[in-house]
């Protein structure tokens, strides 16, 4: 089995509201996947059930080679074991540099000791100065995130996410607000990432998913109504009702 | 004697009155010797004839008697009551007709004084007249002085009376009474043990009062054999259910052994006996341990200076040779034994009711809770704003009503212009409030918090500057004193019913405000999307402030629910305002049927705690706030938690 | 590779310098010294206006920087005072009663001396014998400990149950003021074994030290709190420079995405609000013998909102606003309940400020959260920025 992450027959219901609904797919190690699907197709609370927010009615969420279950699992424990999260709205630590930001993010003991304790290490620069360069955020590495622009903070938050060395990189919307040259840097930055990780993108924009390039799953009220490549799925006569309406 | 000899005469009571043939003079001319010098021995026989005449004018004859106001002329003998004419002379009223019949000189009369038993026996046989008196009121107060102070003599006129009793209340309680007395003083046990059986599972405390005597007992230790004679309730056990000390007390208290010798003694024996600085022989300075203090008091005990010192195997072996029992002061087993049934059926009874008062109890402070809650439930709940002057809306509301009291003597009318009086004034401050402060902080709780704090003291120290630190009085009005008594457990003052039914109204009314009104269902679009609202041409300003003026008038209102039960200081909503929070808190934020679940739960919870620990309130309060630490930790988002994205927001 | 901490953070050294001068400069001029510029209350009050510093700092930890509004933290000050109070109270009683006792024919009994001691101090409850939480009363070094121990547990416990519960913002402010509330009600009872609502007193007088006037005693406490809050500065900035405060502020701003970056966040707080507890414990510790006495009425929640009125008005996140919040009010409050401050006659009404200084603070308090939130540290940043 070479598949990273499998969801199956997963329910969550918010006060009678059937969010998740018998959801089962799996993603590959080192896959791209788009996930598309209109609002309220559960895109947000499948992401928050694989990085442990929200813990589903029943189903099983298996993860890695060694088959853990990710439900049992807290939110930092799941970040340590390699799923990192996106989220829609940039969520930089605004108060802090650019720096600081990816050198929070980098792959190191995470106990309040160990933290205490941390000296800076040359290859910590090191890999601070790889990954801004990856995102190009180079020059700004002294500023204060919050004063960097909308698409710089994403692509910030990226860094960060890469800088986690993550396997699985679940990413929401990344695309949204960003000028069409940012969008172009969004895209290479991510099929870069995907060369090494998996990568999960939560996208409404069909160019965009298009520019991505790979296989793609249509959810709708909860569950999988379509997967295969783009092309496929558009021509999909269910997921053509249900983006065009009945 | 007596009794039976009262007895006699009550049965003869309507004969005496037709037979009337003699008057009470020449009665007790008759019995002449015998009235002036009553003894406890002789009066009987003056009583029970007079009582045999059946004559209407005895009984105040035997008070005037019994009060020392009857005299007798010393050269005829006779018998009269006087009236003082000055300080000589006086007027002499004849003992049947109350006329007054001449005048005396003091000198030539004789006071009649019976000593204490003899007015005893003369007050016991009055009571007999008392109980069977025509006046409903002297009938009453017969009754009242039974009940006060009961005795074995009562029963029998008691009884006597009970047929003849017209008024069906008294006669009730007659009735009751008789079986008070039966079970304690009748002679027969088989008579005492009826009474006590009918009193199972009776709350009255008269009849606790009645069956706790019998149940008393007294420690006692025997050497030997017991005597079965005994009725004993317990045997004793010394350093289980009786203390060494105490045990070793009661031997010596009875003479059976040897006082012992405390630390105090030997210290004392030794202090007294110090001889150039030593101690039969031994250095003074050497005496600072128990060990060799003892050791030189057995020194000076082997010299026969002091009493030898009872060691502890001394103690044990005196204790060991004894038997410590607790015994029933009334000897018959069976008696002891119903009464000990009957209690305990009356426990259980008393348990019951005890159970439902304290539901009242807890009832009456949820209500509480909930008045002072339930305006923070609508600002915090319901727009995430927190308060902390709430507590200082309620003690506005509280000094309004004392004002208006200062200018409305009538306690009704003041009462019913200081409720909406209040909630203007507080709704104005509320609205101020959020007008001036509170709306440049929404979406910044913590700093909402310390800001409304610093209003807070500001608010405080100008009340205690303007109406100063001493509590001010809020009067509530006459109809409201007292409290409905369902038995002698259950009661709850109407005060309390009162801020009962004012939180049922509050509750009634908030519903139907937030979910019938437009209003209420444009402070719900607010709450659940500002910027939805607005574009439905919703101005969540305005619905702010409303709704923040809503929840402060509210507090005002309760302000003056609770100010008319506790004293109306400064720090009056200081007191409430931890509690308020926590009914928030645990009811769960954004509903007010959880403020509701709340304050139900805190005030049970709080009166409970306090029930099994009455001596401490500070310690139920402590438990309590523990009790909510924990709760939370298991529900942090209350008893009724919002679930969903909406949490999330 | 990394430059050395005080190399990066120069307002450390400013700091310590300024202190340094400042106790140097009160001791000279102290009637203890022979200065007699500044009476030996004066001393006192500068020395506990440190130690509320101290705590102060303790508190911008925790909330400024952590976003932990602890509305307890003047508690775990109040019961670090209790721990070495019931200390001083014992020994010196001890003293006392030992002196008393010497003139007696016999020489007194352990258990008499013991005796004695429980009715000297427990006296005014009603009482005489030791309560359990007395025991190692008579061993300084334990009290010690306790200082640390008792309030660092009991933050532990309540942090670890509040925060796995993942109890935040207002509730946790809530959480933590009806645990102050529940302590100082549990103080408030006689039978709490530490002395009901009388507290402890005669804490001035250390043991051992009875000869020494206290006008030297108190310049004693000056320096050893001047170096209490030297440490806890130094402490405090190493803490939040590196990649720790870079978490814990992370964790201030959005609890959340720290938690998605592999911290396990509930931690992070645990140690923030334990090791701050310790702080004011200390602080405390250092407060009581100069105050002399304490009581429950010390530990009222009130108290611990005036802490967070003192960081928020010095200014928090910031190290040294907390310090000159914490100064600043204190002194401020001192004076003018003092009646030191000249009242201001209206003509038709007196302005006593005995009476109306807690309306100027109260109000001036809303002026800086809404106008000033960064406090004065924050308009001092500005200054410097220029």
């Amino acid at each position: 089995m070479s598949s990273l992450l499998e969801v199956s027959g997963v329910f969550v219901s918010f006060d009678g509201f059937k969010a998740i609904n018998n959801l089962s797919f799996s993603i590959d190690t080192g896959e791209m996947r788009a996930i598309i699907g209109p609002n309220g197709a559960g895109k947000t609370t499948f992401m928050d059930i694989v990085t442990g927010k929200t813990r589903p009615d029943e189903g099983k969420v298996v993860w890695g080679s060694d088959n853990v279950s990710l439900l049992k699992m807290s939110e930092s424990q799941i970040a340590r074991a390699g799923v990192g999260r996106k989220f829609q709205r940039p969520t930089v630590f605004e108060d802090q540099s650019v720096r600081e930001n990816l050198a929070m993010a980098l792959r190191n003991k995470r106990s309040p000791f160990s933290v205490l304790m941390y000296r800076k290490t040359h290859q910590d620069a090191a890999r601070i100065d790889d990954l801004a360069e990856e995102i190009g955020l180079t020059a700004d590495l002294k500023r204060r995130s919050g004063d960097l622009s909308h698409g710089q903070k994403q692509w910030l938050e990226i860094g960060m996410l890469l800088a986690q060395d993550p396997q699985l990189l679940l990413i929401d919307e990344p695309a949204a607000g960003m000028t069409v040259a940012e969008r172009d840097h969004t895209t290479e930055i991510l099929k870069q990432a995907a060369k090494t990780r998996a990568v999960v993108v939560v996208e409404h924009d069909m160019d965009f998913v298009r520019k991505l390039d790979c296989k793609v799953t249509v959810l709708h009220e909860g569950s999988v109504l379509a997967e295969g490549s783009l092309d496929h799925v558009t021509q999909n006569q269910d997921v053509i009702d249900v983006y065009l309406g009945r | 004697m007596l009794r039976a000899l009262i007895l006699f005469a009550t049965i003869l009571w309507p004969i005496g009155l037709s037979a009337q043939t003699t008057d009470l003079q020449t009665l007790l001319k008759e019995n002449r010797s015998a009235v002036e010098k009553a003894s406890r021995k002789t009066v009987d026989v003056v009583l029970a004839a007079m009582i045999d005449a059946g004559l209407p004018e005895v009984p105040v004859f035997l008070e005037k008697w019994r009060d020392k106001d009857v005299w007798q002329r010393k050269e005829d003998g006779l018998f009269f009551f006087t009236k003082t004419e000055d300080k000589k002379t006086y007027q002499l009223i004849d003992v049947s007709t109350g006329n007054v019949v001449g005048e005396a000189d003091k000198k030539a009369l004789k006071n009649l004084k019976p000593n204490s038993g003899v007015r005893g026996v003369i007050a016991t046989a009055l009571v007999q007249f008392q109980l069977m008196d025509p006046s409903l009121s002297r009938r009453m107060e017969g009754i009242r002085s039974i009940e006060r102070d009961p005795e074995a003599a009562h029963l029998e006129p008691l009884r006597g009376s009970i047929d003849g009793e017209d008024n069906p209340d008294l006669k009730a309680r007659k009735v009751r009474l008789e079986r008070l007395l039966t079970l304690r003083f009748d002679e027969d046990d088989a008579a005492r043990i009826t009474a006590i059986e009918g009193f199972k599972g009776d709350l009255g405390i008269d009849a606790r009062a009645a069956l706790n005597p019998i149940l008393a007992t007294k420690t006692i230790a025997i050497a030997g054999e017991v005597n079965t004679a005994l009725n004993v309730a317990e045997t004793l056990v010394p350093g289980k259910d009786i203390s060494i000390d105490a045990a070793y007390e009661l031997l010596v208290s009875t003479d059976l052994a040897p006082s012992a010798v405390t630390k105090a003694d030997i210290k004392m024996a030794l202090t007294a006996n110090i001889v150039d600085g030593q101690i039969a022989g031994v250095n003074v300075g050497t005496l600072g341990s128990d060990a060799a203090r003892e050791e030189a008091y057995i020194k000076l005990a082997a010299m026969g200076i002091v009493s030898p010192l009872v060691s502890k195997v001394d103690i044990d072996a005196a204790l060991s040779s004894h038997t410590f029992l607790s015994v029933f002061s009334e000897p018959s087993k069976t008696v002891t034994n119903a009464a000990i049934e009957t209690l305990g059926s009356i426990n259980t009874a008393v348990g019951i009711n005890q159970t439902a008062d304290l539901f009242l109890d807890g009832l009456s402070l949820a209500s509480i809770y909930f008045l002072a809650a339930i305006g923070l439930a609508i600002t915090f709940g319901v727009m995430g704003v927190i308060n902390m002057a709430h507590g200082e809306f309620i003690m506005m509301g509280a000094y309004t009503g004392y004002v208006v009291q200062l200018f409305v003597p009538d306690y009704t009318l003041s009462i019913i212009l200081a409720l909406p009086l209040a909630f203007g004034v507080t709704f104005a401050a509320g609205v101020a409030m959020e007008r001036l402060v509170i709306r440049y902080l929404y979406h910044r709780p913590l700093e909402t918090l310390l800001a409304t704090f610093g209003i807070s003291i500001a608010l405080q120290q100008i009340a205690k500057n303007i109406f100063g630190t001493q509590a001010r009085p809020l009067t509530s009005p006459g109809w409201l004193d007292g409290a409905l008594v369902i038995n002698d457990v259950v009661s709850i003052s109407y005060i309390r019913i009162a801020i009962f039914i004012l939180a049922l109204i509050f509750l009634a009314v908030l519903l139907y405000i937030l979910n019938k009104t437009r209003l209420g269902l444009e402070v719900r679009a607010v709450t659940q999307n500002p910027r939805m609202a607005a574009s439905m041409g919703i101005n969540p300003d305005k619905i702010n402030m409303l709704t923040f003026g809503l929840g402060s008038g509210i507090a005002g209102i309760a302000g003056v629910a609770i100010g008319l039960y506790a004293k109306v200081t400064s720090e009056l909503g200081a007191d409430y305002i931890v509690q308020s929070f926590m009914t928030v808190v645990v009811g769960g934020v954004g509903n007010i049927w959880g403020t509701l679940l709340g304050a139900s739960m805190i005030g049970f919870l709080q009166k409970g705690i306090e029930f099994l620990n009455p001596s401490n309130t500070l310690a139920a309060q402590t438990y309590m706030i523990l009790f909510i630490i924990l709760f939370i930790q298991f529900r942090p988002k209350g008893i009724i938690a919002l679930k969903g994205r909406a949490t999330e927001a | 590779m990394e430059r050395s901490f005080f190399a990066r953070s120069p307002s450390v050294l400013i700091f310590i310098s300024m202190l340094a001068l400042f106790t140097l400069l009160v001791t000279v001029l102290s009637e203890g010294m022979g200065g007699e510029v500044i009476s030996t209350s004066m001393v006192k009050t500068l020395g506990k206006t440190l130690c509320l510093c101290l705590v102060a700092i303790a508190m911008d930890l925790v909330w400024g920087y952590c976003g932990i509004l602890s509305l307890g933290h003047f508690a775990f000050f109040g019961l670090g005072g209790y721990m070495i109070g019931m200390w001083l109270m014992y020994a010196r009683t001890e003293i006392i009663v030992a002196a008393s006792l010497a003139n007696t024919e016999l020489p007194p009994t352990p258990q008499e001396i013991k005796d004695a001691i429980g009715t000297q101090i427990f006296g005014v409850v009603g009482g005489s014998d030791f309560p359990m939480i007395w025991a190692f009363a008579d061993s300084l070094a334990l009290q010690l400990l306790f200082v640390v121990a008792v309030p660092g547990l009991l933050a532990l416990i309540f942090g670890w149950l509040a925060f796995r519960s993942r109890v935040t913002g207002v509730y946790l402010s809530i959480l933590t003021q009806a645990m102050t509330l529940a302590l100082a009600l549990h103080l408030f009872q006689n039978d709490s074994g530490l002395r009901g609502n009388n507290g402890l007193s005669g804490l001035q007088n250390i043991p051992g030290a009875q000869d020494i006037p206290q006008s030297v005693l108190s310049v004693w406490f000056l320096w050893a709190s001047a170096f209490a809050l030297g440490l806890g500065y130094i402490l405090s900035a190493w803490v939040v420079s590196g990649k720790f405060g870079s978490v814990v502020r992370g964790i201030r701003d959005d609890e959340a995405r720290v938690r998605f970056l592999g911290y396990h966040v509930e931690s992070y707080k645990l140690v923030v609000f334990t090791l701050t507890a310790v702080i004011a414990a200390i602080a405390g510790a250092l407060y009581y013998p100069q105050a002399g006495i304490i009581n429950p009425a010390e530990i009222a929640p009130i108290a611990s909102i005036y802490l967070a009125v003192w960081v928020a008005i010095g200014g928090r996140g910031r190290i040294y606003g907390a310090v000159i919040g914490a100064a600043f009010v204190s002194l401020l409050s001192t004076w003018f309940t003092g009646g030191q401050a000249p009242n201001i006659d209206l003509g038709f009404y007196e302005v006593r400020w005995t009476d109306w200084w807690l309306v100027l603070l109260g109000l001036s308090f809303v002026v800086v959260t809404l106008l000033a939130p960064k406090g004065i540290g924050g308009m001092f940043d500005r200054l410097v920025r220029k």
